[in-house]
């Protein structure tokens, strides 16, 4: 009996996408950094370096 | 559940109406392209504005001119800051998000009536701001910073705008969405669109910190808020004073990418490579901002140098890569169009009659020599000490918001005047002449000031001469001529600025219709004449034979290396040491 033929893309495994594109190709990932990265970088930490100045007396 | 979504795809593509361009074979759609006129033509009007005040401030500060009272001075001053720092650029990169999403694309713009509510926001919050501060109680400078207050409709107006411009950036991805789902394109999208991406993504996160610092601002000048800390303010404002103009470093880098794609049909380098830069901006480049905070006493020197020696220099590494793959992409389009011979052939046989690519190239040049490598100098903490709120300060900034952006600007409408208005360009040979008057002018601005500013010269100063003071203080004379000399720079950058302006919109009133006949030929002088593959496909240029390249790169670093050590130099002898 004649071995029935496996579709295209079984017989071709769908080849890996490397991590960075990935993430280069995904926008929303992309906005998540770009707002978070500068957010806690230079705003929470300069706003918390603020809080902590002494009041004058 | 399907069958909704896609009677809602149906609906939203029967919907859509599309023209085929001519020139590049692009399926454009009609709604983005209203979109892209609106925009465009309001930041023209801004610019317009914006700029006349803008050469007022030049002649007040030519102490042999003088021109405005104090008053005036601060008031045109505010306005000029406003109308061509915020108005003309976000409105014009409004115009590129949509072009650079659904032209490029060849997709439907997504909610083109949001865009619209949008667009009314920004113009009616442009509008509010501008009578403000013309009423003459708002000459607060385009800072703002608090105590100094401003009438509520100031800040009210900012907020609109800035939700409107908001409004935009999420039709900019939602437009990406609709592409990639009605397969529009294949692959990754293209660098242009990828560095528009980059800008709507840093637009996004100035927009956030301007509503949460305007937002209490705005209750505060109302009365509901009884103070705002002064410090907090600054750091806050400066989240979005300086990364606005981070998106335009975006944008302006995207637009070389699509001129010379254009005019030259030039592949980038590396698509890795360049995208990776891009990447660099998305983490770093709003760091800079701590750069306006490097002499505040609140503030630690750690967060002053992760935020800015040592995370801005990730970012000055992605402008250095971008600064290297433009000429370098040029480049080698030019070779493999036979320009082969010595190392320059390629550039001088480039299409400088052609005011897109004459425009793009010099912004590229004067970007990186006068904006970069200053940016570089005004981040380091020890060497910003020198010029901190000094007249090097604004200097810095018209050389990468005025020769780098807005001249970038300019010459990517000589490519929209014919693609998106459909309209040739009046006057030819005026427009050839046009981005050499403006960028040379808008050099002489940087250098002057930047001149000035390194003699001490105070920035937002209405007198240099300090004749009504009561301790009397003086520059050295050649501050004076400094001053003279951006008064004169002035004059040409305004000529240059008005020509656009005329030609720009004379082009849309009167220019002779686009047509399939002249469609190509409308886009100036341009060696090949096929431009749609190199702007909307995936690709690299394959070749990393690019003599003339690394001896412009080889320039560039000698010229920042010196210019950064006669900083550290001058530094040293501020502060001698025995």
């Amino acid at each position: 009996m004649a071995e029935k033929p496996k579709p295209e893309s079984a017989a071709a495994p769908l080849e890996r996408i490397p991590f960075m594109q990935r993430l280069l190709d995904n926008p929303f990932l992309l906005l998540f950094i770009g707002v978070v990265v500068p957010t806690v970088i230079y705003i929470l930490w300069g706003v918390m370096e603020i809080t902590q100045i002494p009041l004058a007396k | 559940m399907s069958t909704v979504a896609t009677e809602s795809d149906y609906i939203g593509k029967l919907a859509a109406k599309f023209r085929t361009c001519p020139a590049t074979g692009l399926k454009v759609d009609l709604a983005a392209e209203r979109l892209i006129k609106a925009n465009a033509v309001a930041a023209v009007v801004f610019l317009a504005i914006g700029g006349t005040f803008g050469l007022l401030v030049a002649l007040t500060r030519w102490p042999a001119v003088h021109l405005l009272s104090s008053d005036m001075f601060y008031l045109v001053l505010t306005a000029h800051g406003l109308d061509v720092l915020l108005l003309w650029i976000i409105f014009f990169e409004m115009a590129i998000l949509y072009f650079a999403s659904a032209v490029i694309l060849s997709s439907r713009i997504a909610a083109p009536r949001w865009g619209w509510v949008g667009f009314a926001l920004m113009v009616v919050g442009g509008l509010m701001t501008n009578v403000a501060v013309l009423q003459g109680d708002s000459s607060v400078m385009f800072t703002s910073y608090v105590p100094l207050k401003a009438q509520p409709h100031f800040y009210l107006g900012l907020i609109l705008f800035a939700v409107g411009a908001l409004i935009g950036c999420f039709i900019f991805l939602g437009t990406l969405v609709i592409a990639k789902e009605e397969k529009t394109y294949e692959g990754s999208i293209p660098l242009v669109t990828f560095g528009a991406l980059t800008a709507c993504i840093i637009a996004v996160f100035t927009i956030a910190s301007g509503a949460i610092i305007l937002v209490p601002t705005f209750l505060w000048s109302v009365g509901y808020i009884a103070n705002i800390d002064t410090l907090t303010y600054k750091l806050v404002w400066w989240a979005m004073g300086h990364s606005s103009q981070q998106i335009n470093v975006s944008a302006h880098v995207a637009v070389w990418y699509l001129i010379a794609a254009v005019t030259v049909g030039a592949k980038p380098l590396s698509e890795k490579v360049s995208r990776t830069a891009f990447l660099l901006y998305i983490f770093f480049l709003q760091l800079a901002s701590a750069h306006h905070l490097l002499v505040e006493p609140g503030l630690s020197s750690e967060w002053k140098i992760v935020n800015t020696s040592y995370m801005m220099y990730l970012a000055v590494l992605g402008s250095m890569i971008h600064g290297m793959t433009v000429p370098g992409s040029i480049e080698a389009a030019q070779r493999k169009s036979g320009y082969t011979r010595g190392v320059f052939e390629w550039l001088r046989k480039a299409p400088w009659g052609n005011p897109a690519f004459a425009g793009m190239f010099l912004s590229l040049v004067m970007f990186g020599f006068l904006g970069g490598i200053t940016g570089v100098i005004l981040g380091t903490e020890q060497l910003n000490i020198i010029m901190h709120n000094t007249l090097y300060v604004p200097g810095h900034f018209h050389a990468t918001v005025v020769t780098g952006t807005t001249l970038a600007f300019m010459a990517v409408t000589y490519l929209v005047v014919p693609l998106i208005f459909q309209r040739q360009i009046i006057w030819p040979k005026l427009a050839r002449l046009q981005p050499y008057l403006f960028g040379f002018g808008a050099a002489g601005i940087s250098l002057f000031m930047m001149g000035a500013g390194t003699l001490g010269v105070a920035r937002r100063h209405w007198d240099i001469s300090f004749a009504d003071a009561l301790l009397p203080y003086g520059y050295p004379p050649m501050a004076s001529l400094m001053m003279g000399l951006n008064g004169l720079s002035a004059i040409l950058a305004a000529t240059g600025g008005a020509l656009y302006v005329l030609i720009t919109v004379g082009s849309i009133l009167f220019g002779k219709k686009v047509d399939e006949t002249n469609a190509v030929a409308s886009l100036g002088p341009m060696p090949k004449k096929v431009v749609r593959e190199a702007v909307t496909k995936y690709g690299n240029a394959g070749t990393w034979h690019l003599p003339g390249t690394y001896v412009l790169v080889g320039i560039f670093f000698t010229t920042f290396i010196l210019y950064y050590f006669v900083n550290w130099k001058y530094l040293s002898e501020l502060w001698p040491m025995q």
